[in-house]
C-alpha cells in the first residue's frame, strides 16, 4: 500500500448537467483540473500538464481521479430503481477536511442541536444502540438499525416521526444514507454526500438524493437539503483540530460515534490519510 | 403577499424575518437560484430586470429593493418599526438602510464566493467587508453611549433588520466576528427579540438554563 492510496479513488468533480465546452477549472488533491464537455458531448477531465484523467458519470456528477482507480465507482442499486427522483443539490464548498465532511454526516447526535425542529428537537436527544460492521466482501462501513426522532424527517414528512436509518461509507469521502421513505413505507430513501478534496483543509460538497416523492416540488427538495448541509457547515468550519484525528487520544467518541470510530479504523486501515491527521499531538 | 424566496439568501431572510417579527403571513414562492439559476430565467428578468431576489409581490405592487420591502412590511402592519420620526432617528435609518448595501457588496460577496464559487476578488471582498464591520461596530458603540442597544433608536427598527443578516452571516465568507463585542451584543438582542426566525448559519439563542439557586452565605 502507497502513501497516497486516497489517490487512485474516484471524486466528484462537477454536476454532469451543468457542464460545457468551456469547461470549469477546480482542483483535486491540490492539482489543478480543468472539466469540460468535449465535442462529442462525453464528460472529459484535464490536468493541469494536460493530460487526460479518467472520467466516469453517475449520479449526476462527473467523477474523475487524479491516479489509475482499480475499480467501478461503487454501486448505487437504487439509482436505477423507476419512479425515484434525482436531486442534483448543487456544490457548497466548506473549509474543512473532506473526511470531517463525511464524518459529521455520519453523526446522529447532533440533530437535535444543529438541525433543531427539522432533524431533531429536544429533549429527544438519545441515540439508541444501533450496528456498526465494517463489511469485508464490498469492503465497505456500514451502520444499520439507527434509529431517531425527528419532528420533519424529510419534506414529505408532516409532524414528527421515529426515522430508521442505514449509513454506508463506500469511498474514503463518500457517504451514501439510507432513510425511512415517509409517502412509500418498505422503500429507502437515498441521501448521498459526494466530497471532492479539494486540498487536506477544503472541499466542494456535493449532496445528491433519489427519493421516491412525486408532489413536493423540486426546489423545494433542494432547498430543504441546502439548509440541512448549510445548518452543518458552520460547524465544520470551526472544528479543531481541522484534519480528522484517526489515532485515539485527540478526541474521546462516547458509544454514539460507533460510526465515526469505525470510518476512522477503516481509513487507517487502508491509509486513506489525505486530510487525517495521524499522531495525537 | 408573495415573496419569491431562496432559502440561503440573507437579502430574503432579511424579508423572512421582517415578517415574522411582524406577524405578516408570507406565501413563499422557492426560487431555484443554486444550482438552477433560475432567478436569471426570462420570466423573472421581466419581474425584475435587476435579476436579484427577493421579490415581494402584493397586487399590483412588485417590490425588488429590501429595503422598500421592510419598509412596506413594517408600515402595513408594525410601524413602530419605522421609528418614532425625529428627525436624527429618520436620518440614522436612511443612512443604514444604505450602508446596508456596502454589506451586501462586500460580506455577501466574500460568502458568495467562498460558499457557493461565484466568480470574485476574494482578498478585496474581504477587506471590504471588514472596513464595513469596524463601522459598525463604531456605529453601535456610539449608540451604547447613547443608551440605545440598536442601531438608530433603542428599540429595534428595519435599519437593524437590514443590517443583521450579512452581518451574521460574515463567518461564512471566511470573516470571524470575535474583533465586535458591540456587534456580538447587538447580534444577540436581535436574536433575543420575540418571534425572531433562524436561518442555515444563523442559530437562534440557547435557552437559557435556571439561574443556580445560590443561597446568601453559601459561598
Amino acid at each position: 500500500m502507497t502513501q497516497d492510496a486516497m489517490i487512485d479513488e474516484w471524486y466528484p468533480v462537477g454536476l454532469f448537467s451543468q457542464l460545457d465546452m468551456n469547461g470549469h477549472r477546480t482542483a483535486l488533491m491540490g492539482e489543478p483540473i480543468d472539466v469540460a464537455l468535449d465535442a462529442e458531448g462525453n464528460a472529459k477531465v484535464t490536468s493541469g500538464d494536460g493530460h487526460t484523467l479518467p472520467v466516469c458519470v453517475r449520479y449526476g456528477h462527473v467523477w474523475s481521479s487524479l491516479g489509475k482507480p482499480r475499480k467501478e465507482l461503487f454501486a448505487i442499486p437504487e439509482a436505477d430503481q423507476p419512479g425515484r427522483r434525482f436531486v442534483d443539490v448543487g456544490v457548497v464548498r466548506v473549509r474543512c477536511s473532506p473526511l470531517r465532511a463525511v464524518e459529521n454526516f455520519l453523526d446522529i447526535a447532533h440533530f437535535p442541536f444543529v438541525h433543531t425542529d427539522i432533524l431533531g428537537a429536544e429533549p429527544h436527544t438519545e441515540v439508541l444502540d444501533y450496528k456498526v460492521e465494517i463489511r469485508q466482501d464490498k469492503d465497505e462501513v456500514w451502520a444499520t438499525q439507527v434509529k431517531f426522532y425527528q419532528p420533519q424527517a424529510a419534506k414529505s414528512a408532516s409532524g414528527g416521526i421515529t426515522t430508521e436509518y442505514m449509513y454506508r461509507v463506500p469511498a474514503p469521502t463518500c457517504s451514501v444514507l439510507y432513510k425511512t421513505c415517509p409517502p412509500r413505507p418498505g422503500e429507502w430513501d437515498v441521501i448521498t454526500l459526494f466530497v471532492q478534496p479539494l486540498a487536506e483543509d477544503l472541499c466542494n460538497v456535493w449532496p445528491w438524493m433519489a427519493l421516491f416523492d412525486d408532489v413536493t416540488p423540486m426546489t423545494d427538495l433542494i432547498h430543504f437539503q441546502q439548509t440541512i448541509f448549510l445548518q452543518d457547515r458552520s460547524i465544520l468550519e470551526n472544528q479543531i483540530p481541522r484534519l480528522l484525528p484517526l489515532d485515539p487520544g485527540m478526541e474521546i467518541p462516547t458509544r454514539a460515534d460507533l460510526t465515526s470510530v469505525a470510518y476512522r479504523r477503516w481509513l487507517k486501515r487502508h491509509n486513506y490519510i489525505y486530510g487525517a491527521q495521524l499522531v495525537a499531538q | 403577499m408573495k415573496l419569491y424566496d431562496y432559502v440561503l439568501s440573507p437579502s430574503c431572510y432579511k424579508v423572512r424575518l421582517m415578517a415574522a417579527l411582524t406577524g405578516v403571513k408570507l406565501e413563499i414562492r422557492p426560487v431555484d437560484f443554486h444550482p438552477g439559476a433560475e432567478h436569471r430565467d426570462p420570466e423573472f428578468l421581466a419581474l425584475n430586470p435587476a435579476g436579484s431576489i427577493p421579490i415581494l409581490e402584493d397586487g399590483v405592487l412588485i417590490l425588488t429593493e429590501s429595503a422598500a420591502i421592510l419598509a412596506y412590511l413594517a408600515s402595513k402592519t408594525a410601524p413602530e418599526w419605522l421609528g418614532s420620526g425625529a428627525p436624527e432617528e429618520v436620518a440614522r435609518i436612511q443612512q443604514w438602510l444604505s450602508f446596508a448595501h456596502r454589506l451586501t457588496s462586500s460580506l455577501g460577496g466574500a460568502r458568495l464566493h467562498e460558499m457557493l464559487l461565484r466568480p470574485g476578488d476574494i482578498g478585496a471582498l474581504q477587506a471590504q467587508g471588514i472596513a464595513a464591520l469596524r463601522e459598525l461596530e463604531a456605529g453601535l458603540v456610539e449608540q451604547g453611549l447613547r443608551g440605545m442597544r440598536f442601531l438608530a433608536s433603542d428599540r429595534p427598527t428595519v435599519a437593524d433588520i437590514a443590517c443583521f443578516p450579512y452581518v451574521a452571516l460574515a463567518p461564512d465568507g471566511g470573516i470571524p466576528l470575535d474583533p465586535y463585542p458591540a456587534i456580538r451584543l447587538w447580534s444577540r438582542a436581535i436574536r433575543g427579540l420575540e418571534n425572531f426566525i433562524e436561518m442555515p448559519g444563523i442559530h437562534r439563542l440557547h435557552e437559557l438554563k435556571s439561574e443556580p439557586n445560590v443561597e446568601p452565605g453559601d459561598a
